[in-house]
């Protein structure tokens, strides 16, 4: 299911791959890695708030009581809601 | 008839951020039926219901509880609970018949925790009910988790104690079971029943109010229990435990999250409760087994995570 896979890498911590398609939250779990919280992988509980540094991607929907509009504009984000379109740096926290 | 006042619990109101992938797991994964789509909400009955509908979603860019309902025995009952509940210092508004199809008119009010409840006394039959004549165990056979009924909520919040009080002292239910911090006193969890059942509503204390920790369905054995945990790894449906027991009402259960963060479980068993019973408590150092009896601790994610 995964064509092309990407470089998800965290500041201060590990990295892992994540396919185009794939979620960077459920990829993380996947590689057996655990920088990031996991909650519900719904976009609704807020535990997987991270912000994009670098990189590209899209998203799903993400509940705006974690996420507001202009938290967006500035690269926060719901890893489980995240798909990457080119590799990603991530900071947690 | 022995049960009085406040007989079941009767729907609940969730938040999904996508309708469409909401109504999914609901009908086909969950089970339930799908009664009706209208003005941005979903309505679902499990099929050993009666009453028209007791899963209502309702499509926001938040997820979490809008209101939980409970069934009163006749009309006037809600009179005399808006009057209790006045009494008691709570705010009750009188919501007109109709705000939900096939709904009588409303009590409601809110608790100290900042949740939302309903109280009702009548709702349409559902067209997919059980049988009454000759009845068959169902009517079509059920599908995914086979879900049979919506069961109960829990609910986070501050101040659990003054929200189980009006409960127990305006609403007549019962304190089935406790979790106590005994050096301070302080509630963590307080199990509530309103009926036979080890409880009805649950609240579990948590720093923020509001928060809705899961919605329950109940399941006919510990066997369904793993048929639903199968489903769960066969759709990738997002697990959160189980399936395990509880100490605490002693359920046969296994939690997952809605495609929009949601928790539900689905669980079977756990003791009757009579209303001369004493009250069960677990001590807090003893938590970790008195939410999951066989693994005897606690995860982040079970006691952090909620909508
Ligand atoms: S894990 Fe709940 S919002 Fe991502
Ligand atoms: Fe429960």
């Amino acid at each position: 299911m995964t064509t092309g896979s990407h470089r998800i890498r965290i500041v201060g911590g590990g990295e892992f791959s994540c396919g185009e398609g794939e979620r960077v939250l459920l990829a993380m779990e996947r590689c057996g890695s655990s920088d990031i919280g996991v909650g519900c992988r719904g976009g609704g509980c807020g535990i997987c708030r991270v912000r994009v540094v670098g990189g590209d991607y899209t998203t799903g929907k993400m509940s705006v009581a974690k996420i507001s509009e202009t938290e967006r504009a500035a690269g926060f984000v719901l890893a489980c809601r995240v798909f990457p379109v080119s590799d990603l740096l991530i900071e947690v926290g | 008839m022995a049960l009085t006042g406040v007989i079941s619990p009767g729907y609940v109101q969730l938040r999904v951020l996508d309708l469409d992938e909401a109504i999914v797991h609901y009908r086909d994964r969950i089970g339930l039926n799908l009664v009706s789509v209208e003005d941005g909400r979903a309505f679902f009955q499990a099929f050993d219901e009666f009453d028209r509908h007791s899963i209502i979603l309702r499509e926001a860019d938040t997820a979490g509880l809008d209101r939980m309902a409970f069934k009163v025995a006749k009309d006037s009952d809600l009179d005399h609970f808006a009057e209790r509940l006045l009494d008691a210092g709570v705010h009750v508004d009188v919501i007109p018949a109709g705000e939900d199809p096939g709904v009588g008119r409303k009590i409601r009010f809110n608790t100290p925790t900042s949740h939302v409840f309903d109280l009702y006394a009548e709702m349409e039959l559902s067209e997919t009910g059980p049988a009454v004549r000759n009845p068959d165990v169902w009517i079509a056979e059920p599908r995914g988790m086979r879900a049979t009924r919506f069961d109960h909520c829990a609910l986070n919040g501050v101040d659990i104690s003054a929200s189980a009080k009006i409960f127990v002292e305006v609403l007549d239910f019962s304190v089935t079971e406790e979790l106590v911090d005994e050096s301070t006193g302080a509630r963590l969890g307080i199990f509530l029943s309103c009926s036979n059942k080890a409880h009805d509503v649950a609240f579990l204390g948590y720093p923020e109010d509001g928060r809705i920790h899961h919605t329950s369905f109940n399941l006919e054995s510990w066997h369904d229990v793993g048929h639903a945990a199968d489903i769960i790894s066969r759709y990738d449906i997002s697990l959160d435990i189980g399936p395990t027991r509880h100490g605490i009402t002693r359920g046969q259960t296994i939690y997952f999250f809605d495609p929009s963060g949601n928790r539900n479980e689905t669980f079977s068993g756990g003791y009757f409760y009579y209303p001369d019973n004493p009250r069960r408590m677990w001590q807090a150092e003893n938590a970790g087994k008195a939410i999951f009896y066989y693994e005897k601790a606690l995860t982040d994610r079970f006691m952090t995570v909620n909508t």
